[in-house]
């Protein structure tokens, strides 16, 4: 037990040196000295509630994921039908109770429908699973039902959109180093440090940016419309509210086929209308969506049209003359800063699924510095008392203690940095927490030592016995700290878990640090001294 | 030089002489605890009961204008704040429900907000707001629940740990520290009215950790014992376990109060009930460690023959060298 050879001392050391070094980034940017470019160096990041900033969680509507499955199905059936060859008359065409049901014209046409459908209803996945089940009833109705892992699997990719669409607006917000994770099933964590306000990110999240232009239908009574009836082919859409009126703004009608959608964007700008200088949003359309865009307005020329943004009408302007170039300018209530947001919304591309914002948590910059420096005096105050405690309990052995104890707490923070983890507020407390908890196998060590002096047992056989029937205690209360923190960074969240990697590591290092340091330097100790007794 | 030392060499104070009256006097307290915790409640965070909390520090004044401060919140038409003061006397939380329909839009909850944080700046412009947390129902009902679960699963899983390990009466003293434990905490928590956030969770599975590595080192030096002097009666057998390891026991605790109270008085003030609930904890976990794990022993009827006896290499080696002189 006491036996250290050369090569395991100098493996020992080479750990032990290195995880120290790893922390001395970290060291030395608190004193704001920074080491020199090419060099590594790791760096213990500061969480919000240290660094100030927002957290904000979003969570996605499944149910519109599985809406819009069930239409995207209809139009892929009525296209399907369409094209077939010779062409299958379908009718009664619904997509109520969360299935796509229809009824083919012909039932001898039933299972040329059904080889249309093949594709349609296969899983693109490798495991064969299928996404829609196929059912005939009464002959010749046919039910396509979405499955589970079908609808799964349009919700996960749809979350990756999200996820990817909520990190370009981010970006093109310029904020530094956000955080954007995809959590569980349908929740986004987005973590923006040293963000003031976090109502100008909230509010471009909140956007789905889904923009449409249809046309105004212009013999829809508008007795009809108030009370929210719209005519065959038409569908009523409310206006958006001018900022700041609580008041409903009212409805237009609008045609239900033959707009475009506003998808196929290169570019959206925020700009000023050249006659009244009000803000707009200047976007401009790729070739196809362009094309499409000068047929629209050159067949309906004198005509007004609706701009909806995300099912709400921003404005209606009349078609003046036909728009080939490509590019657009939409209109509405805008201050400079929401056109500057629809623009940035625009340009990222509309979400795939509404986002809604169910936690947030916001923390001031100075609470975070103010923190820092209490926890720092806390700890410093704290561990030179601690040490001044096992130096007058321990004399020599109290000296390694100390010792390991530093080497601990530098170990802690490079091993922190190495792993780029998070250091937050409950964190710090955990890292006081855990110089006290750490001394614990040493004490347990000193205490037996002690004990088999008292017994009569001669120095070095004390000191082996010491360390080596201590070891169980020390095992496995270690180890029950360990199942400790395992659970609470499984259950945890946010602080709570960077508490709990503090203490994983502390527990794992203190033990490293406790016992086989000391035990190294009591050893090489022993064979120098070869003391015939020991002051403990 | 003379070294320091808490407790003397060789004590021999019957702990267990007191066993009953004490475990009488815990039950009492669990009992206690749990009566308070049902009738008045735990002082829920926005955590575990969703809404908003709004920390203000006013950076002039040496007391928080609390009763003011009630009134011009409770003005604004979003029903009755609970302000509390925490870490130092000018702070102050102040926490609200969430308006009506801001399950479906977020604004809401934004717009209190600033409205709030407009009408205390008004009288006091030296109010910090240091932070905003909005929790949704929906998220708070789930910290609750994985908060609760990762409480349990986490004295289980160490139960059964110490089973595996022990023995299994020695895995039902210790779940039963446990639950003494974690009760006297949570009753401190429904006494004080304390904030009981995310936090406290992390507090109460931090000291159960903490606590189980006491019991852990006196089971320990039972079942050494257990192995050394195997007629030895059992509540003897724990008085002598618990004597020798009586000046490990303090001086751990010490070690750790050093710390803990130099975090409570100069450490961060947001933090202070997190730090209180593992003070508390190293007391209670301390006396559970000697008065609950351990009596509860001689009640299952460890068995001293479920542990075979060793002899180590040196104990064989001073053998040998005691029989051939």
């Amino acid at each position: 037990m006491l036996d250290f050879p050369r090569w395991k001392q100098l493996w020992l050391w080479s750990i032990t040196i290195l995880a120290c070094l790893a922390a001395l980034p970290s060291l030395l940017s608190v004193g704001g000295i920074s080491l020199p470019e090419g060099l590594p160096s790791p760096k213990i990041n500061l969480g919000l509630d240290l660094a100030g900033g927002s957290h904000i969680l979003l969570e996605a509507n499944p149910e519109q994921v599985k809406r819009q499955r069930l239409e995207t199905m209809e139009e892929d059936v009525r296209a399907r039908m369409r094209q077939a060859d010779p062409a299958i008359r379908i009718g009664d065409i619904s997509t109520k109770d969360g299935t796509v049901s229809f009824i083919v014209a012909d039932p001898g046409q039933v299972d040329a429908a059904r080889e249309q459908l093949q594709t349609l209803t296969s899983g693109a996945q490798l495991t064969g699973q299928r996404d829609w089940d196929l059912q005939v009833l009464d002959g010749n109705r046919i039910v396509l039902r979405p499955t589970q892992a079908g609808i799964d699997l349009a919700i996960s990719q749809a979350m990756d959109t999200a996820t990817e669409v909520v990190r370009k607006r981010i970006d093109a917000l310029g904020t530094r180093e956000p955080t954007i994770i995809r959590q569980g099933a349908q929740r986004i964590v987005v973590q923006v440090p040293g963000l003031k306000d976090p109502a100008a990110l909230k509010n471009l999240l909140g956007q789905t940016a889904k923009l449409e232009f249809k046309l105004v239908d212009g013999l829809a009574l508008p007795s009809d419309v108030a009370q929210g009836i719209a005519p065959p082919g038409s569908e009523i859409v409310p206006l958006e509210a001018a900022p700041g009126s609580t008041q409903p703004a009212g409805a237009i009608a609008v045609k239900r086929l033959g707009g475009i959608k506003g998808d196929r964007l290169t570019n959206a700008q925020q700009s000023f209308d050249q006659q009244t200088n009000e803000p707009v949003v200047t976007i401009t359309f790729d070739q196809q969506g362009g094309a499409k865009f000068a047929k629209l307005t050159t067949d309906n020329v004198g005509k007004p049209f609706a701009i909806i943004l995300d099912g709400k009408v921003l404005s209606s302007p009349v078609i003046n003359e036909p728009i080939i170039g490509g590019t657009a300018r939409i209109s509405g209530s805008f201050t400079i800063e929401s056109a500057n947001q629809l623009a940035i919304a625009l340009r990222s591309g509309a979400l795939p699924v509404d986002l809604k914002v169910v936690e947030e948590r916001t923390v001031g910059p100075d609470l975070g510095a103010d923190s820092i420096e209490k926890g720092a005096i806390a700890f410093g105050v704290g561990t030179v008392a601690l040490m001044l405690f096992m130096l007058i309990t321990y004399g020599r052995f109290g000296f390694y203690t100390n010792a390991a104890l530093i080497l601990n707490t530098l170990m802690i923070l490079g091993i922190m940095a190495i792993i780029n983890t998070t250091l937050t507020l409950p964190g710090i407390a955990g890292f006081v927490l855990t110089i006290g908890a750490a001394v614990d196998a040493n004490v347990l060590i000193n205490e037996r030592i002690r004990e088999e002096r008292a017994r009569g047992r001669r120095v070095v056989n004390a000191v082996e016995m010491g360390y080596k029937e201590a070891s169980s205690a020390i095992f496995d209360g270690n180890v029950t700290n360990l199942i400790a923190a395992v659970l609470m960074f499984a259950f945890g969240s946010g602080p709570v878990r960077g508490f709990a990697i503090v203490l994983m590591i502390g527990i794992v290092t203190s033990v490293f640090t406790a016992v086989t340091l000391t035990r190294m330097w009591v050893a090489g100790w022993l064979r120098r001294a070869r003391p015939a007794d020991l002051v403990l | 030089m003379k070294l320091l030392k808490l407790v003397p060499d060789n004590t021999n104070i019957r702990f267990l002489r007191w066993r009953v009256p004490f475990y009488a006097v815990s039950l009492l307290l669990i009992a206690a605890s749990w009566g308070m915790i049902l009738t008045k409640g735990l002082n829920l965070g926005v955590d575990f009961v969703g809404g908003q909390m709004i920390r203000v520090t006013f950076q002039n004044t040496p007391t928080a204008p609390i009763a003011e401060l009630r009134e011009t919140v409770g003005k604004l038409g979003y029903g009755e704040p609970i302000i509390q003061q925490f870490g130092k006397p000018n702070e102050v939380s102040i926490r609200m429900r969430l308006p009506e329909g801001s399950a479906q839009n977020a604004d809401l909850a934004d717009q209190m907000a600033r409205k709030i944080t407009a009408a205390i700046k008004v009288d006091h412009t030296d109010a910090r707001i240091d932070g905003v947390d909005s929790v949704s129902g929906k998220v708070s009902g789930e910290l609750f629940k994985t908060g609760m679960q990762a409480l349990l699963a986490a004295m289980v899983a160490i139960s059964i740990y110490i089973w595996v390990r022990f023995e299994w009466q020695f895995g039902v003293g210790a779940l039963f520290a446990l639950v003494h434990d974690v009760s006297l905490t949570l009753g401190l928590f429904a006494v004080t009215q304390m904030e009981f956030d995310l936090n406290i969770v992390a507090a109460i599975l931090t000291l159960i950790g903490y606590s189980l590595n006491d019991t852990i080192v006196i089971y320990d030096r039972i079942r050494e014992n257990m192995k050394k002097f195997r007629r030895m009666p059992m509540p003897e057998l724990l008085d002598l376990s618990v004597n020798e390891t009586l000046s490990r026991t303090m001086v751990t605790s010490l070690s750790v109060l050093i710390t803990l109270v130099a975090l409570l008085l100069l450490g961060p003030n947001v933090i202070f009930g997190f730090t209180a609930a593992i003070t508390l904890g190293i007391f209670v976990g301390t006396y559970s460690s000697v008065y609950m794990a351990a009596p509860i022993l001689i009640w299952l009827k460890v068995n001293p023959s479920s542990f075979v006896p060793t002899e180590t290499e040196i104990d064989r080696q001073e053998r040998l060298a005691r029989e051939g002189a």
